[in-house]
């Protein structure tokens, strides 16, 4: 599948992934983050659960103390 | 961490969705100055935290005319937050919130301040922010700004947010950006810069962050008719 990952295009082999998947193959670690997908946010407790399909848009920031 | 950074670097460089890119001279505002602040005078912000992003943006904010400013912030002024915050030595022990009002009216006794002492947490954010037009996320820490981003998003549906994430240190000015996620999610920061003993936060570039958050919220409301 490919999809828009902070406005880049990806490539997935996998026809879906979880964000939790997503996350493990993108190398990403940092934990503190927000993601939407499609301009729904996805809570932390729903990593595993919600799922990435072919053309969806996921955004993600990164969330750093201080301020 | 440091594979995740470089792509983050690259992310920076490839951003499509700036923000609309403002109003050029002559091309797309009409109105004049006047008419500029009896608009901006109109709407109600919510700012949540009085710390270096809450009380620079608020003062920002004020200055620029916008009428009614919901202030959230349950902390006392210290010392060190003199550094960066827009607080004044005699102040040192006053509640943030009560401070804020108080320097507010003294730059812009016009704009009309709501405050609340209170900490913020998942159950009285809507309460508190209900009206406002727009919020902005002003917040310490990375649990807090989460928690609020998470409860906005889900509980207040098309009321933007404007979040300020990575400006701990000095320098590397052209590195804090300003990101539209969508219409109801803004960044302003470098997204990277983590505050820590070696890496504080410091006046010049929490300042910027603040300054940018009030200028999204300035381009926002100028679009609203």
């Amino acid at each position: 599948m490919n999809i828009l990952l902070n406005n880049r295009e990806e490539k997935f082999i996998q026809e879906t992934i979880s964000v939790s998947e997503m996350l493990l193959l993108k190398k990403f670690s940092f934990k503190m983050r927000i993601i939407k997908i499609n301009g729904t946010l996805v809570s932390k407790e729903n990593y595993d659960t919600t799922f990435i399909h072919d053309g969806d848009d996921v955004q993600m920031i990164y969330l750093m103390s201080g301020g | 961490m440091r594979i995740e950074y470089w792509i983050l670097i690259i992310t920076k460089h490839e951003k499509v969705s700036y923000l609309s890119g403002g109003f050029r001279p002559g091309k797309k505002c009409t109105m004049r100055y006047s008419e500029i602040k009896a608009h901006l005078s109109k709407f109600r912000i919510g700012i949540a935290g009085a710390g270096g992003l809450g009380s620079n943006c608020a003062v920002s904010l004020a200055r620029s005319g916008v009428g009614t400013l919901v202030i959230a912030d349950f902390d006392i002024i210290e010392e060190p937050n003199l550094n960066r915050q827009y607080y004044f030595t005699d102040q040192i022990g006053q509640k943030k919130t009560i401070a804020l009002k108080e320097n507010i009216s003294r730059i812009n006794p016009n704009v009309s301040v709501i405050i609340h002492q209170t900490k913020i947490n998942r159950s009285n954010i809507v309460e508190f922010f209900s009206g406002c037009h727009i919020i902005v996320e002003a917040f310490d820490s990375a649990e807090m700004k989460e928690m609020l981003i998470e409860t906005i998003q889900q509980n207040m549906p098309g009321i933007p947010l404007v979040v300020g994430s990575g400006m701990a240190g000095w320098g590397k000015t052209n590195d804090i950006t300003c990101r539209k996620i969508d219409d109801t999610l803004y960044v302003c920061g470098d997204e990277c810069s983590e505050v820590s003993e070696y890496l504080p936060p410091i006046a010049p570039r929490v300042g910027i962050v603040a300054n940018m958050q009030a200028n999204v919220v300035l381009e926002l409301l100028m679009n609203i008719k």
